[in-house]
């Protein structure tokens, strides 16, 4: 599953990092780094740009200014192939964005076959180990439409495991969910976390982020504020304004 | 009065206006006439079996042929209209605004005639490819702004999980966009092929030769021959065996999509 370790030793390294929508500058100088193996949760306020700096690493925004590396690669360097690296990061979405039109089994294996050029039988293959892993096989001839919230959340992993990323980023994954589904997601990400996936992940779920999160990054107002392991930025805080926002969620 | 005696006055007056009206239209007619102009069954019998083994034949297959043609064109115009390169935008907008804001009459004179006097050039398959083609085009420049709306009601987040997968902006686009688009496009697609239907009458313009008429000139010609209407209450009958089902059609599929959706 693993890749050979890349020269620099960061699966991402965002330096500098500045986006704005018109007037509206939404990260205002983001530097950060995940190492590979590595699960960061990016906690904070709605507004405070979590989810954007999340969307520029795989490019789904284009920042304004400063510079995202993925495995070393400047992916904002005008001659990057960015598709290339998008297929090594894996994206989990709010509103999971399976493909209506396709099965379930389809969903799992179109980029397979059009992007990875796998035969079909290995990226059915792959597929249903992916669907088994999410414990979704049973569901693999339905379609998104058929599948609880949670099952397309679910399945929206497997698709992008079946990829075979170096890491995942997922962007409130759990958001979109009735709070009893919520917990089969968490379980599939919590052993994608043991399993050494590197990870990145937005999120409100603080019982998660406390559990499986290596480090914990609080963002407000397009800055990060706070970032440490979870029992120092979660349980004792240092900063004034991440104290004020745990207060409210907590 | 109670409100509720005003209603029943009101809907009284309703039915007895109804009523004399439709007296009046009996009574009044001169129905004779009406028979003699439109209903003469012998002038109806020598039209078939041609009306439907040539004349509606001709209808639907040029209906057919201009709808697969313009369908490409309007595909075409509708990724220009989406495209990142401004020109290409302007190309497709032009292309739409000035057939849509032009009679189909005027667009068809100069296929039929402007373009081949200008050019000496003939388009393949004679005058009913001519006609189709000239079909085509028009109907593309409604058919391309029905399309381009199927495309961005496609959720922006399809293309991104699409992209975020690592497909190509061209293979998002044919594989997870395109397929929607056309699905939720199939009812106003539908309904384009009707207006076609109809929009073929226009071709008897083009003078075609006797195998080569649609409804509309094989019924026309018939009428001038005969100096009697009946032939249109014919081709019109024809018309409607073709358009009420297709209508119906199209009335089903936007309930099952709304379902759906």
């Amino acid at each position: 599953m693993s890749r050979p370790t890349p020269p620099t030793g960061h699966a991402i390294e965002v330096k500098g990092l500045h986006k704005s929508f018109g007037d509206l500058e939404v990260l205002r100088g983001i530097d950060f780094r995940i190492e590979i193996g590595e699960v960061v949760c990016v906690i904070g306020p709605s507004g405070s740009g979590k989810s954007t700096l999340l969307r520029c690493i795989n490019l789904l925004e284009q920042p304004t200014s400063g510079q995202v590396l993925v495995e070393g690669i400047d992916i904002t360097h005008p001659d990057a192939d960015v598709d290339n690296v998008r297929r090594r990061i894996g994206m989990v979405f709010q509103s999971f964005n399976l493909f209506p039109h396709l099965s379930v089994l389809k969903n799992l294996t179109i980029a397979q076959e059009i992007v990875l050029g796998r035969d079909h039988n290995q990226a059915v293959r792959v597929a249903k180990d992916n669907l088994q892993r999410v414990g979704l096989l049973d569901k693999i001839t339905g379609t998104p439409g058929e599948l609880s919230g949670g099952q397309q959340q679910r399945a929206a992993i497997a698709r992008a495991l079946s990829m075979d990323p170096d890491m995942m980023l997922f962007d409130e994954p759990t958001s979109a969910l009735d709070p009893e589904l919520v917990g089969d997601v968490l379980a599939v990400m919590r052993s994608l976390a043991k399993d050494g996936m590197t990870m990145m992940v937005v999120t409100h779920e603080m019982g998660f982020a406390r559990e499986v999160a290596d480090r914990v990054v609080f963002m407000d107002d397009g800055l990060i504020v706070e970032e440490g392991p979870p029992d120092q930025v979660i349980d004792s805080p240092r900063e004034p304004r991440t104290r004020l926002f745990l207060s409210k969620v907590l | 009065m109670t409100p509720r005696q005003r209603r029943r006055l009101f809907r009284g007056v309703l039915y007895a206006v109804l009523v004399a009206a439709i007296v009046a239209v009996l009574l009044l007619a001169d129905w004779p006439k009406v028979q003699r102009a439109f209903f003469q069954l012998d002038i109806a019998r020598d039209m078939f079996p041609e009306v439907v083994t040539r004349a509606t034949w001709n209808t639907i297959r040029y209906t057919l042929l201009a709808f697969a043609i313009g369908f490409v064109i309007a595909l075409a115009l509708a990724l220009m209209k989406l495209s990142p390169v401004a020109p290409y935008r302007w190309i497709a907008t032009a292309y739409i605004e000035l057939l849509r804001g032009l009679p189909a009459l005027v667009t068809l004179s100069v296929f039929a005639f402007g373009i081949p006097i200008a050019f000496g050039w003939r388009f393949p398959f004679g005058t009913a490819g001519t006609g189709s083609i000239a079909l085509a085009v028009v109907s593309a420049a409604y058919m391309a702004e029905t399309i381009r709306a199927g495309i961005e009601a496609v959720p922006r987040g399809q293309t991104e999980a699409a992209r975020s997968l690592g497909m190509s902006g061209p293979q998002a686009m044919t594989r997870i966009i395109l397929p929607q688009a056309i699905r939720i496009v199939v009812p106003p697609l539908t309904n384009e092929i009707v207006l076609l239907i109809k929009d073929t009458a226009l071709l008897f313009l083009i003078g075609f030769a006797f195998f080569e008429k649609e409804l509309y000139s094989f019924g026309r010609d018939i009428a001038s021959d005969t100096f009697n209407s009946t032939p249109f209450t014919v081709i019109a009958a024809m018309y409607l065996v073709i358009t009420i089902p297709l209508t119906q059609l199209v009335a089903w599929l936007e309930r099952r999509t709304k379902v759906v959706r």
